[in-house]
């Protein structure tokens, strides 16, 4: 089972053929859920608290926006840790301010500067695509091995 | 000063259950899913279930919930709790944040059901041609200062 990186982290369609298909969706909630399930100060909503941005001091320049570099405290973690990672490049919804657009890029510069396999696709937009979208997921997680 | 923090449902996951199916409705999943729950929170949406519990205990549930439409259910984790005071709406006031990936996808999902319908008779020799970025090249500064420069008078 290889820990698989999913790129927009809380895409429901990655998450679901990743673990489908016998290896393990790193997505955003799984550190949400670190987050919000450990005692502490209260920091609502998300329990970011001023340290997540002095970690995030790892994979971003500290005259980067603190956006950034809280929001790299979830997700950096995840992709040193992660063996192969599945990007969908057309996820409008993802665009948001400049800390989650700028976010996105470094994410994708981190994944690519690891080496790791990584799958690069576009949201199906009618059902023949889906079923290319299914098989080609399929084919690079089965060539990750141990999986299904 | 912030106050001190001590988390509800600790050791727990929750996990997401969509439907999208012409067969079987979050209600019908909602009752299956209480017969053969063993002490898991089930929480029944408008778009199917939000199972909460220990991951030993949950993990059997969505796997036997999944077989009852395995093309048209979809699993994923979620960070928080059901109800949880800090997103769920009933506290907040109005439409809960976040919605954004699950509106869109579940436009698309349609599309990636017929993908996994079709799966299992698909040639296995055939190579998968997904929908792929583009790899055209982008405009570069030099090009487009040329093309400035060239509509100065």
């Amino acid at each position: 089972m290889a820990k698989v990186f999913i790129y927009p982290s809380t895409s429901l369609i990655l998450s679901d053929l990743v673990a489908r298909f016998g290896h393990r969706p790193l997505s955003a909630a799984l550190q949400i859920r670190e987050r919000i399930q450990t005692p502490g100060l209260e920091s609502p909503p998300l329990q970011i608290t001023p340290e997540e941005p002095k970690k995030g001091l790892k994979y971003a320049a500290v005259e980067v926006p603190s956006g950034v570099r809280g929001r790299m405290s979830l997700y950096g973690p995840m992709i040193e840790d992660a063996e192969a990672a599945v990007i969908v490049n057309d996820a409008d919804f993802a665009f948001g301010c400049m800390g989650c657009a700028r976010t996105n890029e470094l994410i994708k510069f981190l994944i690519r500067k690891r080496k790791i396999p990584v799958l690069e696709l576009n949201y199906p937009k009618n059902e023949d695509e889906g079923q290319e979208f299914v098989a080609a997921i399929h084919e690079f997680l089965k060539s990750l091995g141990s999986g299904e | 000063m912030n106050k001190p923090y001590s988390p509800g449902y600790a050791g727990t996951v929750t996990k997401y259950v969509f439907v999208e199916s012409p067969d079987l409705t979050p209600a019908d999943l909602a009752i299956r899913a209480y017969e053969i729950s063993k002490g898991v929170m089930i929480k029944e949406t408008c778009f199917g279930l939000q199972i909460t519990g220990k991951e030993t205990d949950v993990d059997p549930v969505i796997e036997s919930l999944r077989k009852l439409d395995p093309v048209h259910i979809f699993i994923k984790d979620r960070g928080f709790p059901p109800g949880d005071p800090r997103r769920c709406r009933a506290n907040l006031g109005g439409a809960r944040p976040g919605y954004y990936s699950h509106e869109f996808e579940m436009s698309v999902i349609r599309n990636i059901s017929s993908g996994l319908e079709h799966l299992p008779e698909r040639d296995v020799s055939r190579v998968p041609s997904p929908p792929a970025p583009s790899s055209g090249t982008k405009l570069d500064a030099g090009t487009l200062k040329k093309i400035i420069e060239s509509q100065e008078p």
